[in-house]
C-alpha cells in the first residue's frame, strides 16, 4: 500500500478545489494511476491532462514510474516564469 | 559583499544588492538581467501579476541551473532570484547576475540561465486586469 501526498498547482489547484491531500493505493501504483486517481476524486482536472506533467519528489518524471510510500507527487500544469 | 542564496521569495528584488551579491575581484565583467511586469498583453491593460511558485521544486532548479550553468562556463558568481505572489507593474519578477573573467561568458550564461528558468521552473502567473478579472498566462509543458 502507498499513502503519500498530492500537491496541485495553478490551474491544477483550481480544478481540485484544494492545495494537497493525502490519497492511498494498492501495491506500488504507478504515476498513471496517480494522475487517474485525481482525475476520479476531482473531474475537472481532465481537461488539463495533455499538458500536465508529473514531479515526485519534486523530479519530473515519466507516467510509468512508480509512487511509493511517503513520497510528494506533484501535478505541474504547463509553466510560465520570468 | 554578502552571498545571496538564488531562491524564490516573497519580498521585493532590490536589482542592487542581486548585483553587488556575483560582485568579484577577479571578475571582469557582470551581467544583470531583470524581467519587469508589463502594462500591456496581447492589447489587454495589465495591472499586475499574481505568481504562485512550486517553492521546493524551483529551489531545486535553480540549484540544478546553477551547476549546469558552471559546467560549460567559467563564472565567478552566479545569483537567480524569482519572486511571488502580487506585483505591480514595473516590478521586478526575476533577476540573474552573473561575474565571469570576460564579458562574453557573463552574458551567455545569463542568457542560458534566463531562458532555462522559464522552461524548467515550476511557476505559474495570472494577469490581473484592469477591472479586477485574472487570466492564467498560457505556459509550456515542464522540461526534464
Amino acid at each position: 500500500m502507498a499513502r503519500f501526498r498530492i500537491l496541485y498547482f495553478a490551474q491544477a489547484r483550481e480544478a481540485a478545489g484544494v492545495r494537497s491531500e493525502e490519497i492511498t493505493l494498492d501495491g506500488t501504483p504507478s504515476v498513471r494511476l496517480v494522475v487517474e486517481s485525481a482525475i476520479r476524486l476531482h473531474p475537472p482536472l481532465r481537461d488539463l491532462r495533455g499538458g500536465m506533467r508529473v514531479a515526485v519528489n519534486e523530479e519530473v518524471v515519466s507516467d510509468d514510474e512508480t509512487v511509493r510510500d511517503g513520497d510528494r507527487v506533484a501535478l505541474i500544469p504547463p509553466i510560465v516564469g520570468g | 559583499m554578502r552571498p545571496l542564496r538564488s531562491r524564490v521569495t516573497q519580498k521585493k528584488i532590490i536589482p542592487a544588492k542581486v548585483l553587488e551579491s556575483v560582485r568579484d575581484k577577479s571578475a571582469g565583467g557582470v551581467v544583470l538581467f531583470l524581467g519587469t511586469v508589463r502594462n500591456r498583453s496581447e492589447g489587454r491593460s495589465v495591472v499586475g501579476l499574481e505568481y504562485e511558485t512550486y517553492r521546493e521544486m524551483a529551489e531545486k532548479r535553480l540549484a540544478e541551473l546553477e551547476r549546469e550553468v558552471r559546467a560549460r562556463w567559467r563564472v565567478k558568481k552566479m545569483t537567480m532570484i524569482h519572486r511571488e505572489g502580487r506585483l505591480r507593474v514595473g516590478e521586478v519578477s526575476v533577476a540573474v547576475a552573473v561575474s565571469s573573467e570576460h564579458r562574453a561568458e557573463a552574458f551567455e550564461a545569463a542568457r542560458f540561465a534566463i531562458d532555462r528558468i522559464k522552461t524548467s521552473a515550476p511557476i505559474w502567473k495570472r494577469e490581473v486586469l484592469k477591472g479586477g478579472r485574472k487570466l492564467w498566462v498560457d505556459g509550456a509543458p515542464i522540461q526534464r
